[in-house]
């Protein structure tokens, strides 16, 4: 089952899980190592990030950079608050759309699941404000992206 | 407490592909029970249970037509947190395919490396 489990816990967090046919290492080094994670950590179809800054250390700062080439992008800073290799890392982060969006500290534990890993992850659910604010820029891209393959596969197509 | 409730009931309700694929269809406009089954393998008892999950989420509303029962996205359904999190949803499944391409070709390289 490698099938994304998103839920929400109240009205406060949501907890991602996902399996990985890898073991802990692998997917904690592709979570840490900037090299790796510019190669997936992307969002939707087109976009790339630049900059990857992860200093992977208790106390290292973050910074990640998107553009999708058509001079559109945003970015994230954070700073690593805790690592257990290949265990667990917490950190914390937030968008810049410019302005910040509020802390989200993020608890990621990988645990071994067979031949694979089982990611969690544990994030804040952003405020209202923040929700519309993250809505109204490129991200939403994502979404109308993955509608519009919603709608392909289905075999509906829109009236444009 | 109620709001929580809501919101897991929302989110139980998007959880399946079949009714995220229902409510991009109403997204496009009004349908009937028959047309929302048309694309889908499935009975038309099984369409009506994600009819009425959708529903009783409080994200579409159906009318009385003769003997039809019209459904239509409820105003203000998806709301800005059902986007957020649909968004974050397509985002990460996005990301972790892309990672689990990248996994396996580590995996294969490094096998190669030692035979």
């Amino acid at each position: 089952m490698s099938e994304l489990a998103l839920t929400t816990e109240g009205e406060t967090h949501v907890i991602v899980k996902r399996r990985f046919e890898a073991p802990p290492e692998a997917v904690y080094r592709a979570f840490m190592d900037p090299k790796l994670i510019q190669q997936w950590c992307l969002g939707p179809e087109g976009w790339t990030m630049p900059v990857c800054i992860n200093e992977g250390k208790p106390g290292g700062k973050i910074r990640y950079e998107w553009s999708n080439g058509k001079g559109g992008g945003f970015f994230l800073t954070g700073e690593i608050l805790e690592l257990d290799p290949p265990h667990r890392t917490v950190h914390v982060e937030r968008m810049h759309m410019p302005d910040p969006t509020p802390d989200n500290r993020i608890v990621t534990t990988f645990v071994a699941d067979g031949s694979g890993t089982l990611m969690t992850l544990r994030m804040s659910l952003p405020d209202a404000e923040t929700r519309k604010a993250m809505l109204a820029t490129g991200m939403a891209r994502g979404m109308e992206a993955s509608y519009a393959r919603l709608e392909r596969l289905s075999g509906w197509k829109t009236a444009s | 407490m109620q709001a929580a409730q809501s919101l897991d009931q929302t989110f139980a309700a998007l959880a399946d592909p079949t009714r995220r694929s229902i409510l991009a269809r109403l997204a496009l406009g009004e349908a009937t029970v028959n047309e929302l089954a048309e694309p889908f393998a499935i009975s038309q008892p099984a369409i009506s249970r994600h009819i009425r999950v959708l529903s009783e989420a409080g994200l579409i509303v159906q009318r009385v037509d003769g003997t039809k029962r019209p459904c239509r996205l409820a105003p203000g359904a998806l709301s800005d947190l059902d986007q957020y999190l649909q968004m974050l949803r397509g985002s990460l499944a996005q990301n972790y395919r892309r990672l689990d391409h990248l996994l396996a070709k580590r995996a294969k390289k490094e096998k190669d490396e030692k035979s």
